[in-house]
């Protein structure tokens, strides 16, 4: 994929005039890329991975963050502003609340020259139909949903993760939906996507999260009654153990790791 | 709704010939001899309708209705591997298709989590089992987008990845033409398909020391170099395949038998490509010249001279079409990397030493291993190299927080790898998006209305790898 050129040009027009005020960039002349400001979603503690034995590496007490990239603010770079400014000028257009509590987009992460847009769940229908539609923005080809689990990021553990390609401008966009554990639902997208029939499956198979409205949410890899799903980050990997040579090794989850 | 007399008499005519006797079910005495036995055998069963309550018609008519549900697969030799179709037949139409997948699920993606991130490719290259190179590229691009190193990949190491991943694309696609003529009942476009993909494996052993399963390409280039012998052997197999993928044309491109059963079925258009998420040669046979390595080029697609192809007529005999002449267009583009290999020697992996694999293998007296130099380095020479060496194989390297996607194109369409990192030595996520997944959304469909026979050819057109599906 082409990112956008890394090197920071002038803001671009847009049609808010907060824009500018909300990014903190009121002068609108060049400015430098603004780093993305790190969310916490972890904390580790240790260094190697078994914790049954008493500390004899030293290492038990290292504790550290796992800090994955957060909110970009403006500009975001190349193209990215306009995909922005475009979906922002849609809702807008339409009456709906951008810059409020229930801003559609609660969040855009610029990150290794791929844009994400972190998307509150319930509207997530409408930004998808807006990225589809709108002719600035055409993101007509889904790749698919899948999902992550951060058990830790309490509150928002399950997150469905989609990339949309543009064939008509050439661009690329990622959304990320994210949904507690206690109440993982997340509405479908299979009116506005055809292709993610059987991705939201698989995301209902592997991480359980339902998506309301899909035609025939069932399981899609595992059999139909099979308990839990397997790429939660609390479902075990399995596995026995194996002797090589009169010496046993253990399964891989069980074997240290280096955390 | 009631049925005007016209209709009535007309379908009387029509369907029996006899005389209306009231409601339902026409007598028959079984053991007179029925003139009108093989009309009822043509057009089955027949209802004679005369009069009376129209809904009692059309109950006996549903009571003789025959709707059948076959499940073909998932043990079926012209599925395509463990592919379940659930087909509802009347007669030889096709009226719904579902396809079950699942039969080949091992865990990979799970699996990669609890190994390091030079492991995962030992496990994605098992995914999808014809084109292993390009999910071990596409696993690839993510993990040096992510440590951000994809600048420093040497030139040298993008060129032996386009390489071996054009002959895996050939590899691919006549076993996609060998098996597709095994379904439609040619064992000699079977024969020959997969003696000409011989060639195609032994090149890639000779290169990576693998016939499938490479683990070849890795995190910062590729595991060993090519030397000026394999370039020599590259020539001399890009002219044996050239006549094999010149012979094959010959046998299948006019062949009447071939084209009576592909050309004009398993018909998707763009607009359903665009929808279901279609992409490889059945989007390219709608006319859209969809490929990555023109749109996003990628190990440096873009310095090589090749076409796109396309076709419109978007039906199986054009997906057949655009596989051969892909296979030319890769070796048009094996034979720009091999000169490029003659004349530009270099490295094949990162400078960068905390992340590339410590040693080169080379081939010893007794296989494939580590190299005699470095094996001599680390055990004789260099405390501090042995202890880097041992870290970074057991350890591994760490690579920052964040998330990335990087795709490919694999013979079959878009293949795309979806990587989380937490900062660790281990994928805290790895998602592929197999192009073969994707594709047998269409099933349903190129397959209701169509024919029970068109089922294995659609089927054929699409060419999914199970494994690849399944993950």
């Amino acid at each position: 994929m082409s990112g956008p050129p890394v090197t920071p040009g002038t803001t671009p027009p847009t049609a808010d005039p907060t824009a500018t005020a909300r990014g903190g960039q009121g002068d609108g002349g060049v400015v430098p890329v603004a780093q993305p400001t790190p969310t916490v979603v972890a904390r580790r503690q240790g260094m190697f991975g078994a914790a049954d034995g008493g500390d004899t590496s030293g290492y038990a007490g290292l504790s550290r963050l796992t800090v994955l990239p957060g909110a970009t603010a403006r500009p975001f770079g190349g193209w990215f502003d306009a995909v922005v400014d475009a979906l922002e000028a849609s809702f807008r257009g339409d009456g709906h609340d951008w810059d409020g509590p229930d801003s559609p987009v609660e969040a855009v992460v610029v990150d290794r020259g791929e844009l994400t847009l972190h998307v509150r769940r319930h509207h997530l229908a409408d930004v998808c139909r807006r990225l589809r539609d709108e002719p600035d923005l055409r993101f007509e080809l889904s790749m698919g949903v899948s999902g992550v689990h951060y058990p830790d990021d309490t509150g928002r553990e399950l997150h469905a993760v989609y990339h949309l390609r543009s064939v008509t401008h050439g661009r690329r966009v990622r959304l990320e939906v994210a949904c507690p554990d206690a109440d993982p639902r997340i509405p479908s997208t299979v009116d506005v996507y055809p292709t993610h029939d059987w991705h939201e499956r698989e995301t209902w198979d592997f991480f359980g999260i339902v998506f309301d409205g899909h035609p025939a949410l069932t399981r899609i890899e595992m059999p139909d009654d099979w308990p839990g799903h397997p790429q939660r980050k609390d479902y075990p990997l399995g596995g026995i153990p194996v002797e090589y040579k009169g010496a046993t090794v253990p399964p891989p989850d069980e074997r240290r790791a280096y955390s | 709704m009631t049925p005007t007399t016209d209709q009535t008499t007309d379908r009387t005519t029509r369907g029996t010939g006899r005389p209306a006797e009231g409601t339902g079910r026409a007598f028959r005495d079984p053991y007179a001899a029925d003139p009108l036995t093989e009309s009822e055998a043509l057009e089955g069963t027949v209802v004679t309708v005369g009069g009376g309550d129209w809904d009692e018609v059309v109950d006996t008519a549903r009571l003789g209705e025959e709707r059948i549900v076959v499940n073909m697969g998932p043990q079926h030799p012209s599925t395509h591997g463990v592919l379940r179709l659930v087909l509802e037949i009347e007669g030889e139409t096709v009226t719904e298709a579902r396809a079950g997948i699942g039969y080949l699920h091992t865990g990979i993606e799970k699996n990669m989590e609890f190994r390091n991130w030079v492991q995962g490719v030992t496990f994605c290259t098992r995914m999808d089992y014809l084109s292993p190179t390009f999910n071990e590229t596409a696993y690839c691009l993510g993990v040096e987008r992510l440590l951000g190193i994809t600048d420093e990949v040497p030139a040298r190491a993008s060129a032996i990845r386009v390489l071996v991943m054009e002959l895996n694309r050939i590899g691919s696609h006549l076993v996609a033409l060998a098996t597709g003529g095994m379904e439609l009942g040619s064992t000699t476009v079977m024969m020959d398909g997969f003696r000409e993909r011989d060639t195609v494996l032994r090149m890639l052993e000779e290169i990576t020391g693998l016939r499938m399963n490479h683990a070849f390409v890795r995190p910062g280039g590729v595991a060993m170099d090519v030397t000026d012998t394999m370039c020599d052997h590259l020539d001399d197999m890009r002219r044996s395949l050239g006549k094999g993928v010149r012979d094959l044309e010959l046998l299948m491109n006019a062949n009447p038998t071939l084209r009576a059963r592909l050309v004009g079925t398993g018909y998707l258009n763009l607009a359903g490509c665009m929808a279901l998420g279609i992409t490889g040669p059945p989007v390219r046979s709608a006319g859209l010249p969809l490929d990555l390595r023109r749109d996003e080029p990628y190990c440096g697609y873009e310095d090589y001279d090749f076409d796109v192809v396309t076709r419109t007529e978007a039906d199986n005999y054009a997906r057949l079409r655009i596989r051969v002449e892909e296979m030319w267009q890769s070796l048009r583009i094996i034979e720009q990397v091999t000169d490029r290999l003659r004349k530009e020697p270099g490295p094949v992996m990162v400078a960068d030493r905390k992340i590339a694999w410590p040693s080169q293998i080379s081939l010893g007296g007794d296989g494939l291993g580590n190299s005699l130099d470095h094996i001599r380095h680390i055990m004789g020479e260099s405390m501090e190299a042995l202890i880097h060496h041992f870290k970074l194989v057991t350890e591994g390297f760490r690579v920052p927080a964040g998330q990335v996607y990087a795709a490919v194109e694999s013979p079959r369409g878009e293949l795309g790898c979806h990587l989380v990192s937490d900062g660790g030595t281990r994928p805290y996520r790895a998602h592929f998006r197999d192009p073969s997944f994707t594709n047998l959304q269409a099933i349903p469909l190129m397959c209701e209305g169509a024919q029970v026979a068109d089922v294995v050819a659609n089927v054929a057109s699409l060419d999914p790898v199970m494994g690849g599906v399944d993950r």
